[in-house]
């Protein structure tokens, strides 16, 4: 579980299941633009490290919850990216036979519960599967992702106080990206660090640079040592920044060029490169290939998605109820 | 016959779902709301002290954690209690529990049950008497049950608790002294199977949970004016069981639909569109609906007992369908 004890070569699948979330969303922006796929879309470019650098440190059987912007975390959570797009698409052989879409992912084999496009939905479904995971005693842990966006809202405070109160093994993890929806975080609230708001509720926190894998990796593998044990909930708050809009075909004018342009040079993925070159873990060949690859896999996804049949009419009634 | 009460019957239900499946767990309430009778309640937290639960007052956070609990394999049982207070928790019961099976393509079952208690309870005010299944109803995903009776309260809650879906309970307050008959080693009644409570040939009368119970005296006090009232009860809203229904009307041609909902898009409009566009032809003579009238539930006792399903009002709409 520590990631101190690991050798620098051990870290490079990280670099490419980041690179494959960001293959597979530059590609599912270019066949949005292509009018190739048509539906409401929220992409995670740039947030890759949280997802990775929490999901890369979980068991197949723990459960993670996402939200709007979760196909990064599904990824990361070892979804087939296949099944993946063509749910994107709209198709029958996507993970929820295109019933779902970009929002609502499930990959239940995978052990990514489901997102939802209500922010701050599933922040108490986690709790539920925490309660599970406490009451079956397999010593799983739950995992939820959400924005800034999700600190102002309800679920949010009634998740923390009973998480706190019956001390269970959800680990929250806040994606602070400084924009709830299209405006920043200062004009939803005072209160700048989300983390705050588990220290009212005497849970553990820790507030991170979400753009730095290894300080994610760091502070999520606490947060897991800690729920893991029964000692309850932990929090951690990763500072990240998207670069595309809130969604696809927005024209994010809300967003500071300037501000834009400073954070590229931290994007995380070159950033992560760096750190495994000067470890010497990585030649810049290698580095050339793991992106090679990511946009191999990626392109195949796409012409397995765009060449699946749509769903049928009659399959429209078919799962309203089991 | 063995007779219980109903909050008899409903707690034999909940000993024998808890003793016969370690996944269900009890969240919040005491299923009972403010009844008299908290020892049958207590008898069930002392032999099951770890699976009944107790959470802060927060119903978002419970509803949804009792949905993503069932998500992962449990079979949570959540008293919302008094029925209103579903709204604080209607984002995780509507948006999220009632769509989860669809929308993830069939891989997400969520087997749990949210009870709670509807109706004009006495007192209650519009923000403690609220009958919220006509708005469930409206959003699909969600099965619903309305028992009326001792045997259908034990019978159906333990198809509920089995059930693969979110299912709403819809409880009454004024049917837990009820008293009827229950057979020993009952077995669960299937949803989606309406029941004749009382076999009649002038009118049809379809009617759901307490208003069954009224109907019957209704229909009791007609037998002696010689008009023979049906009283059917369709026990479920979701899965429905319109075959029953259309037996009994087409033997009438009448029907009064009685339902303790607001009026408008209530239940009773429902069913009676149903049958409308089902057996149009069957009937002799339009429909008629006895519902809560469209306005928020006032406190006053005499206001109250007059925007409800009244009996004389029962009796005025069986009596102009037999015109």
């Amino acid at each position: 579980m520590t990631t101190k004890r690991e050798k620098p070569t051990e870290l490079v699948p990280l670099l490419r299941t980041m690179w494959l979330i960001r293959a597979f969303e530059e590609k599912v922006s270019a066949l949005y633009a292509a009018r190739q796929i048509v539906g409401l879309l929220h992409l995670g470019i740039g947030q890759e490290a949280v997802a990775v650098g929490t999901c890369g440190l979980l068991r197949t059987d723990d459960y993670v919850f996402g939200g709007h912007r979760s196909h990064g975390h599904a990824i990361a959570k070892g979804a087939d990216i296949n099944r993946l797009m063509a749910e994107i698409a709209g198709r029958a052989t996507g993970y929820c036979a295109g019933k779902g879409g970009s929002m609502h992912i499930v990959a239940m084999e995978a052990g990514f519960v489901t997102a939802t496009g209500v922010v701050g939905g599933t922040i108490p479904l986690a709790l539920g599967a925490a309660f599970a995971a406490k009451e079956t005693g397999k010593g799983q842990v739950a995992v939820v992702f959400f924005g800034d966006g999700a600190g102002q809202a309800g679920p949010f405070h009634e998740s923390l106080n009973i998480a706190s109160l019956w001390r269970l093994p959800v680990i929250f993890v806040c994606e602070n990206n400084g924009y709830a929806e299209f405006t920043p975080l200062s004009a939803h609230t005072l209160v700048e660090r989300l983390a705050r708001h588990a220290q009212t509720y005497n849970i553990p926190s820790s507030t991170v640079d979400g753009k730095d894998l290894l300080r994610v990796r760091d502070a999520v593998a606490e947060a897991v040592r800690h729920a893991r044990a029964g000692k309850g909930p932990a929090f951690v708050e990763c500072l990240t920044h998207r670069l595309r809009g809130h969604y696809e075909g927005d024209p994010a004018k809300y967003r500071e060029l300037s501000q834009l342009a400073e954070w590229k040079s931290k994007d995380p993925i070159a950033r992560f490169i760096r750190e495994l070159k000067r470890k010497k873990a990585l030649s810049d060949q290698e580095v050339e290939a793991i992106e090679d690859e990511a946009r191999d896999l990626v392109e195949r996804a796409a012409e397995f998605a765009i060449a699946s049949p749509w769903p049928a009419e009659e399959e429209v009634d078919s799962q309203v109820t089991a | 016959m063995r007779e219980l009460a109903y909050y008899e019957a409903k707690f034999e239900a909940l000993h024998e779902i808890m003793a016969g499946d370690e996944r269900v767990h009890l969240i919040n309430g005491t299923f009972l709301s403010l009844s008299p009778h908290r020892h049958v309640y207590q008898e069930l937290v002392k032999k099951y002290p770890d699976r009944i639960m107790s959470p802060p007052i927060s119903e978002l956070g419970f509803c949804g954690l009792a949905t993503g609990a069932a998500m992962a394999g449990l079979r949570p049982v959540v008293d919302i209690s008094t029925g209103s207070f579903i709204f604080e928790g209607w984002p995780q019961v509507a948006n999220e529990a009632a769509n989860a099976f669809s929308m993830s393509g069939g891989q997400t079952r969520v087997p749990v049950v949210f009870h709670l208690f509807h109706g004009l309870r006495g007192g209650g005010a519009a923000q403690h008497s609220a009958s919220p299944q006509a708005m469930l109803w409206n959003n699909p995903g969600l099965e619903i049950a309305l028992p009326s009776s001792p045997r259908d309260v034990k019978g159906l809650l333990k198809t509920a608790v089995a059930s693969d879906n979110p299912t709403i309970f819809v409880d009454h307050v004024q049917l837990l002294e009820v008293k009827g008959e229950v057979p020993e080693n009952d077995a669960p009644i299937p949803f989606g199977v309406a029941d004749v409570k009382r076999q009649g040939s002038d009118v049809t009368v379809i009617s759901t949970s307490y208003m069954v119970q009224r109907c019957l005296r209704v229909a009791e006090k007609l037998s002696a004016e010689k008009i023979s009232v049906e009283v059917v009860d369709p026990r479920t809203l979701v899965p429905f069981d319109m075959a029953t229904l259309m037996t009994s009307v087409e033997k009438t041609g009448r029907v009064v639909i009685v339902d303790e909902t607001h009026q408008s898009c209530g239940v009773a409009a429902e069913i009676a569109a149903r049958i409308a566009e089902t057996g149009f032809d069957k009937l002799k003579a339009p429909p008629r609906r006895v519902a809560t009238l469209d306005v928020p539930v006032p406190y006053s006792p005499p206001l109250e007992e007059y925007i409800g399903p009244r009996e004389d009002r029962i009796i005025e709409a069986i009596r102009a369908v037999l015109r």
